[in-house]
């Protein structure tokens, strides 16, 4: 990264660091597990960052971090040049409104007792004193951005689709105007036509809203298609960190070349070296 | 049912459904699966006829329940051998008309459950909601509390009470009430501990909401139902308990047509005049019955374990 770019630096982060400490008991000692160790990086605005892992590695952990869900035990987080103090208590309205997330999963991440107007209009509910025509306004006008129209305003979640579902959940992310949206693999948890829709989606709304994503995902393809950088995490660590060509190209780490080569692979070529491979094997 | 809602939903009308069409559809739902449940339907009538018993009794009631015919003491029911007409179901051992004081009686027993539920239901829940919103240490205060109370056998706690509060109506009811209590305190812990971590609750905090605004708006919508189902059970448990006092003679004070009082009352002449015992006895019988059985049919409705989503 080029540090004469700081100030379209949306999001940069320092020595990151995240703990989670098991209570002891009588016979068993405490014990500390670091599940994120250490990462630092930086993104500039409006650009894509991938974190890509397998399960356990600390990506959800980055992600709750970012949001300010969890607090990390060390480390600075510098939200558009501004450092945060995540501290509990400590957070502005205005950072809070900085960042917002998706969630991997559409059916747990709304809620099923409320409409999905209220979803839509509960942050301007909370944050101004906007009155409630006009909050019904900017909840219809957010509705036909993420595709969907006025007439679902008095639904309730269960009756859209997982991939609606995922579009409500982007609306109301949106709704308080953040600058820097975290994924938590967005997409991972809806059929494959459906997540093309959404990634089309969240393509468009980036150029509209000049937004910066943190788009963590395992799915190696789904990266390719929408990130401009990728990190690779592997327990807890950064191991390979670059423009999404440099890692994709040339993987430095032992592990990122293991990730891609577990990739499935269904061009023609690789199929008949597959099957060739196979009828050598039982050949012999 | 779900046919027909996603029918309507891809039907893609440009109007917004409106609020009370979505409501009836909603309560349409609810029918169909309360309706489901046989036992609850018949329930439910009882009770609706209950209710409309206890509203109209002084227009429904043949006598007044306190008037003393001097004349007709001990009347067996009208179609026994020694029935008089007019008495329909007998008269007590002061010359009382039974059927009178049970229709009064049903105003009681209709008012100790609703009393009880309300007030155990509202303190459960805001204790519960104290308890599994914040866990730590005021959790466990309040846990093992409860767990006093509940091991308490709840009639010899309401007992207790009403002999430290003085035997009356009121403070029976307010005993009962805190005697069921601990369930629901459980109930709404238990409920609010499963959704506190779901997404959407995270979500809201993300939005800016407070605790309040989580602990009431956010998640305790989505714990009514087990709460609902035992309310329906603890306003029987309620009558039961409030007549079990009222035997007992530490809960609604003679000559209050209470059906529990009017057992107490007609104790020594259960071997010379059977109905004094057996209408009261029968009324809090099938009371009681019809509420648990829409109990279970309100379970069966509000469930989402069984609702095909």
């Amino acid at each position: 990264m080029n540090d004469t770019l700081t100030d379209n630096t949306m999001l940069e982060v320092r020595d990151i660091k995240r703990d989670y400490e098991l209570p002891g008991s009588l016979f068993k000692p405490k014990k500390i597990i670091h599940a994120v160790k250490g990462v630092s990086f930086k993104l500039e605005r409006g650009k894509t960052l991938a974190i890509v892992g397998e399960s356990g590695c600390g990506k959800s952990t980055l992600a709750r971090m970012l949001t300010f869900i969890d607090e990390p035990t060390s480390g600075d987080l510098l939200i558009d040049g501004q450092k945060v103090d995540t501290r509990p208590g400590h957070l502005t309205q205005e950072m809070r409104q900085k960042v917002q997330i998706v969630f991997q999963n559409p059916y747990g991440s709304l809620n099923p007792r409320q409409k999905i107007g209220d979803v839509l209009g509960e942050p301007l509910a909370i944050n101004t004193s906007m009155p409630a025509g006009e909050r019904r306004d900017r909840a219809t006008e957010m509705l036909k951005k993420v595709g969907l129209g006025p007439e679902h305003y008095n639904r309730y979640p269960h009756m859209f689709s997982g991939g609606q579902r995922q579009r409500i959940a982007i609306a109301r992310a949106l709704m308080m105007n953040p600058k820097l949206l975290v994924l938590d693999e967005p997409v991972s948890a809806l059929d494959l036509s459906v997540q093309a829709q959404v990634l089309n989606l969240l393509a468009d709304l980036q150029d509209e809203f000049g937004l910066t994503y943190v788009f963590i995902s395992h799915d190696l393809s789904v990266v390719r298609y929408i990130a401009d950088e990728v990190m690779v995490m592997y327990f807890g660590e950064a191991v390979e960190y670059g423009t999404r060509d440099e890692v994709f190209s040339d993987p430095k780490h032992e592990y990122t070349r293991t990730l891609f080569a577990a990739t499935p692979r269904a061009d023609i070529e690789s199929i008949r070296a597959r099957i060739a491979k196979k009828k050598a094997a039982t050949a012999a | 049912m779900a046919d027909a809602i996603i029918d309507k939903a891809s039907s893609g009308t440009q109007e917004p459904v409106s609020s009370s069409a979505m409501r009836r559809q909603m309560l349409k739902e609810f029918w169909f699966y309360f309706s489901e449940n046989r036992g609850a339907v018949i329930g439910l009538f009882v009770f609706l006829l209950l209710v409309l018993v206890a509203v109209f009794a002084p227009l429904i009631a043949p006598h007044s329940p306190f008037e003393q015919y001097r004349d007709a003491v001990l009347v067996p029911p009208i179609w026994t051998e020694d029935g008089r007409a007019g008495y329909l179901l007998g008269t007590d051992p002061v010359g009382r008309d039974i059927l009178s004081r049970l229709i009064y009686g049903a105003q009681y027993s209709l008012f100790i459950g609703v009393f009880v539920t309300t007030l155990s239901l509202t303190g459960g829940i805001l204790v519960g909601l104290i308890a599994g919103y914040y866990r730590g240490w005021i959790d466990t205060v309040i846990m093992r509390l409860m767990d006093i109370i509940l091991a308490f056998p709840s009639l010899l706690l309401a007992l207790v009470l009403v002999a430290i509060l003085g035997p009356s109506l009121t403070n029976g009811m307010i005993a009962i009430a805190l005697t069921l209590q601990p369930h629901f305190v459980r109930l709404t812990r238990a409920a609010v501990m499963a959704e506190k971590t779901r997404d959407y609750v995270t979500a809201a905090r993300l939005a800016g909401a407070g605790p309040l605004r989580l602990m009431f708006r956010t998640i305790l919508p989505n714990c009514t139902a087990p709460l609902i189902v035992q309310a329906t059970l603890s306003f029987s448990n309620a009558i039961l308990d409030a007549a079990a006092l009222g035997f007992l003679g530490m809960g609604a004070q003679p000559p209050a047509p209470e059906w529990g009082t009017m057992l107490a009352e007609a104790r020594e002449f259960i071997l010379r005049a059977w109905w004094v015992v057996t209408f009261p006895g029968l009324a809090i019988l099938i009371t009681v019955l019809a509420i648990n059985l829409m109990g279970d049919g309100l379970r069966d409705a509000l469930d989402p374990k069984l609702k095909r989503s």
